[in-house]
């Protein structure tokens, strides 16, 4: 039995979590149809009569989606059904043109699955492959309510898991490993805020050891890793306290306030929904070769924990900055290829995990989306290590590097941060500096050579910083040596 | 010969050879149209805005060698529950009674592209549901054989149109025997292709299992010639075979009277004893034992079989066809798509009154059927089981084609019933359809054609039933029983109807500008 009290008094309980979690392919077109599915068209404009509904239209499967289910369905250990079936869910809304979602009950494409978080393994029951509905949009000012079928069509994955959480931390940690496997696969950008992907979170609260399973309720309109935390703690207090005042928790469906923190009931189990589901007649069944599989587990990429691990080991880098730079598929490519070419990993790493994320943090950037060159990033750090620019201009070139792909060597020359590599112009700062710092330089001399950072800081000022700081240390402390010896 | 008179080859072969224009030939059936509809009734809606441009599109195409089609240039009429676009389409209910479709379904698409030439949309039972074309929300058809009879349905608009000499060909739909009972009660020929070889693209459904596009034409060789130009694989609908549509008995080319006679010689066919049951009139089971002997006298192999399953078929059929109505027609609540009534309180109120108020007593009624059978609880006991004995029907079929190459049967227990007597008796009108319903039950291909007239003088329909994609097979028997018979009287070609023309050439119909 899970351990997880959380007491009241002398009493303890168990909390029993569940998930329905739905995720929005990025396929470029519907699941029924050709319409384009890209995010903020104007409303309407990505439609045809399929997607609409329109009398006579018929569903024509999208191969596209077949293949993300099998691929997540790989990817999650899952049972792929050699022959799966569609269902129609008949209620009536008007997001939803025809009045039915196309789904899977019966027949779903993936079974009997399993994703494992740090300290336990979940189990999946089932994946299934289904449509989105559209958006209403209700103006309250004109008392109308309008119809937006861009979304209509648009493809989802529902991933059921069985109940197997016993607390906040460990549906977390579960949504942030489902989220990571999805976007390495490449099959949903998975964002709570947009929508992409969606959780509903079944829970209930038993005696702690009791194999009486407690009344469980259905939570909606979770936005965030946050909400769903706050959730699904306001939930378990709720229930908890529902059964110490001696009263029954009711099966229903709630609806989650992120203002206020609580939750309200939407629906009872009495108003539920007959969705008098039964086979689409319209698409026949589904056949999933041997072959098929095989094609798209070949073509499954490395996941993060391979990728971590291979990191370590090739690049001999710690698990620390591995387990950082694997976050995102894209930043993962970029590190590699970088370290690649500039034969520099932990360097790499060190930029990556400190400009690079600072930048990112700053401009609110996706990790995801990030585009600079490789090549670009390489020289750059190739520049540094060989003396070339220092420290303090690199970063300013590595940020035009990410944000504007610059090519960092003719961007350094044309904006003059190179170091100055003419021997002789340096001498001649060199010079300068200690005919214009006698005093300090007899100092030195005496033996306080405290001031010889001084004089570095002099000599940089007169070349603009321009000047290698190793160099410099060895031609001063040359310099200030001859005149010793003189 | 007169151009109405001609088969639709002839007609197209004349329009080709430039001895007629196209507009000669619309004009001519145009009249025919004006001539009898006040009578017979069959159309909702008659092309007119976009006619003219069709018209020249055709001669053009004609002229320049795009349509050279053996029904290039031909005329027809298209059933009320197939898209065509810009064109009304009202699946005869007042649901749909300003719907113009954005698009043209498969089949206009296909018809077009061949070069022929959509007339009208016929009336029809509301979105397929019945037997008589009485459920109609908007008009009465009338048999042509006897106005006082129905033509039969759902597609009895374009049974009654090709009977009455309104077009020589017609589409029409069949989802329990809705092209077949109505050719039979007509005296044309009607043909339910294999579910999956005509595309539903743009069919409004009724049950999308069953659903086909069917030919409704005088003979089962123009049956023949329109379907080949409609059958085929769809992209747009999932359900439709990559199989070739085989033509190796007709691809275009007139077949000869021996070639027909020759075909059916040793072909093999059986008669099942439950299709000669109690509710059999004694005139239709002679008429089709007549014809049946008749193909046995000219060196086909007949025989008796058991098809024991068939008394499960009706129910169902009845039950599954419901349960896919319940859902394709909960689109029609007045929000998107389908009448909206006219004050409501909130949206539950406006599915209610809109759907209440928009469909007709028999929709409603298999509404309600078919939500019944998929409801929590009763799903096992009615849907599941009406599954499983669709799949025995199917198993039953596939052993009788293992050693026979049809089925010969009657297309209907009676001939056409009087207007107005069957719609009280849901339950009777329902197992009139016992002939015609497990051959959409499994999937399977069947052919109606006059064989005979009960003593009221209306048509017997004598039903061949094929092997899954065996259409072929199913062309040659019927084409060979219609050169056995002979030609099957028109009931337009009498003195009787050439009068009631001449009085009714002066009486004006109802065109769609006017609706």
């Amino acid at each position: 039995m899970p351990q997880n009290g959380i007491g009241t008094g002398e009493r303890q309980y168990d909390t029993v979590i569940g998930l329905e979690v739905h995720i929005e392919l990025s396929t470029k077109t519907k699941i029924f149809c050709g319409c384009s599915t890209k995010f903020g068209a104007p409303p309407n404009t990505q439609t045809c009569p399929v997607c609409t509904g329109m009398p006579g239209s018929l569903p024509v499967l999208n191969r596209k989606v077949v293949e993300y289910a099998i691929a997540l369905g790989l990817a999650t250990n899952s049972r792929i059904n050699r022959r799966c079936l569609f269902d129609r869910k008949n209620y009536f809304y008007p997001d939803n043109p025809q009045n039915y979602q196309i789904s899977q009950l019966y027949v779903p494409i993936c079974e009997e699955g399993h994703l494992k978080i740090s300290t336990k393994t979940i189990r999946i029951h089932e994946m299934h492959m289904e449509e989105d509905a559209g958006k209403l949009i209700h103006d309250d000012a004109a008392g109308v309510s309008l119809v937006d079928y861009n979304r209509s069509g648009v493809p989802l994955i529902e991933i059921v898991s069985e109940p197997d959480f016993c607390n906040a931390e460990e549906v977390i940690a579960y949504l942030e490993k489902l989220r990571m496997v999805c976007k390495y696969l490449g099959i949903s950008d998975c964002k709570l805020q947009e929508g992409s992907m969606r959780v509903d979170v079944n829970l209930s609260v038993k005696k702690a050891g009791s194999k009486v399973p407690g009344t469980r309720t259905e939570m909606k309109n979770l936005n965030s890793f946050k909400a769903i935390t706050r959730a699904i703690e306001a939930e378990e207090k709720r229930q908890i306290a529902l059964l110490e005042a001696g009263k029954e928790v009711e099966q229903e469906t709630r609806r989650f306030d992120d203002g206020t923190g609580k939750s309200y009931p939407m629906r009872s189990k009495e108003d539920s929904k007959d969705y008098r589901y039964f086979p689409e007649p319209d698409l026949p069944p589904v056949f999933i070769s041997e072959e098929w599989i095989e094609e798209v587990r070949s073509r499954q990429p490395e996941f993060r924990e391979e990728k971590v691990a291979r990191f370590q080991r090739e690049y001999g880098i710690p698990a620390y900055d591995a387990d950082i730079l694997t976050q995102s598929v894209q930043l993962a490519k970029l590190f590699e290829e970088t370290a690649r070419l500039s034969g520099q990993p932990k360097k790499t790493a060190n930029w990556f995990m400190g400009e690079l994320f600072r930048l990112v943090k700053e401009r609110n950037l996706e990790p995801e989306t990030l585009l600079f060159s490789p090549k670009h990033a390489a020289d750059l750090i190739v520049a540094v290590e060989e003396g070339r620019i220092n420290q303090a201009n690199a970063k300013e070139v590595f940020e035009k590097v990410v944000t504007e792909d610059a090519e960092p060597l003719s961007y350094m020359e044309a904006q003059g941060l190179t170091n100055l590599s003419d021997a002789g112009a340096l001498q001649a700062a060199i010079r300068e500096v200690i005919a214009e710092n006698a005093g300090i330089v007899e100092e030195y001399r005496s033996g306080k050579e405290k001031v010889f950072g001084f004089l570095v800081g002099q000599v940089m000022k007169k070349t603009k910083g321009k000047a290698a700081p190793g160099q410099v240390n060895e031609l001063l402390k040359n310099a200030l040596r001859q005149r010793i010896l003189k | 010969m007169e151009l109405l008179h001609m088969n639709a080859a002839e007609l197209s072969g004349t329009i080709k050879s430039g001895a007629v224009s196209v507009e000669e030939a619309v004009t001519c059936y145009r009249d025919r149209i004006a001539g009898t509809e006040a009578k017979i009734g069959a159309f909702l809606t008659i092309e007119d805005m976009q006619l003219e441009q069709r018209i020249n599109e055709v001669q053009k195409g004609i002229r320049g060698g795009r349509y050279t089609g053996p029904l290039a240039g031909v005329p027809l009429a298209v059933k009320d529950n197939i898209c065509t676009k810009g064109l009304r389409t009202t699946c005869a209910s007042k649901m749909l009674e300003n719907f113009i479709p954005t698009y043209h379904a498969t089949v206009i698409e296909r018809l077009e592209a061949a070069g022929m030439i959509v007339l009208g949309k016929t009336n029809m039972d509301e979105f397929a549901m019945g037997s008589t074309t009485e459920t109609s929300a908007f008009q009465t058809t009338r048999n042509p054989w006897n106005e006082e009879y129905v033509p039969g349905g759902s597609s009895g608009g374009s049974c009654a149109a090709v009977a009455a000499g309104e077009v020589p060909l017609a589409l029409g739909s069949d989802t329990g025997g809705s092209v077949r009972q109505p050719a039979a009660y007509c005296g044309v020929a009607g043909l339910k292709p294999t579910y999956g070889r005509i595309s539903r693209y743009g069919l409004i459904a009724y049950a999308s299992s069953m659903d086909q596009i069917g030919p409704v034409g005088r003979t089962a060789a123009e049956c023949r010639a329109l379907y080949e130009c409609i059958a085929g694989f769809d992209e747009k609908d999932a359900a439709t075979a990559k199989r070739q549509v085989q033509k190796t008995f007709g691809d275009g080319k007139n077949v000869t009277t021996e070639e027909r006679l020759e075909r059916i010689k040793g072909m093999r066919f059986a008669v099942p004893g439950e299709y000669f049951g109690e509710g059999t009139g004694t005139e239709v089971r002679e008429a089709v034992e007549k014809a049946a002997a008749l193909l046995a006298q000219n060196g086909a192999v007949v025989e008796e079989i058991c098809l024991p399953m068939t008394e499960y078929a009706v129910a169902a059929y009845y039950i599954i066809a419901c349960a896919e109505a319940s859902s394709n027609l909960s689109r029609f609540d007045g929000v998107k798509y389908g009448y909206r009534t006219k004050e409501a309180e909130n949206l539950h109120e406006l599915y209610k009154k809109s759907r209440s108020e928009g469909f007709g007593e028999e929709v409603k009624r298999r509404i309600m059927l078919g939500a019944f059978a998929l409801s929590e609880g009763y799903y096992d006991a009615y849907y599941l089981k009406a599954l499983k004995v669709r799949r025995l029907i199917k198993e039953e079929f596939d052993k009788v084609f293992s050693s026979y190459d049809c089925i010969l049967s009657p297309t209907a227990p009676s001939t056409a019933p009087k207007s107005g007597t069957s719609l009280s008796n849901p339950l009777q009108m329902y197992l009139g359809d016992a002939d015609t319903v497990a051959v959409n039950l499994a999937g399977l291909p069947a052919i109606s054609v006059p064989c005979g007239f009960d003593k009221a003088g209306l048509p017997i329909g004598l039903q061949f039933i094929g092997n899954s994609f065996c259409e072929d097979t199913l062309f040659a028997a019927a084409e060979g029983y219609e050169e056995l018979r002979g030609v099957f009287p028109a009931a337009w070609n009498t003195a009787a109807d050439k009068k009631t023309q001449e009085a009714s050439d002066i009486e004006s119909v109802r065109f769609a500008e006017e609706v």
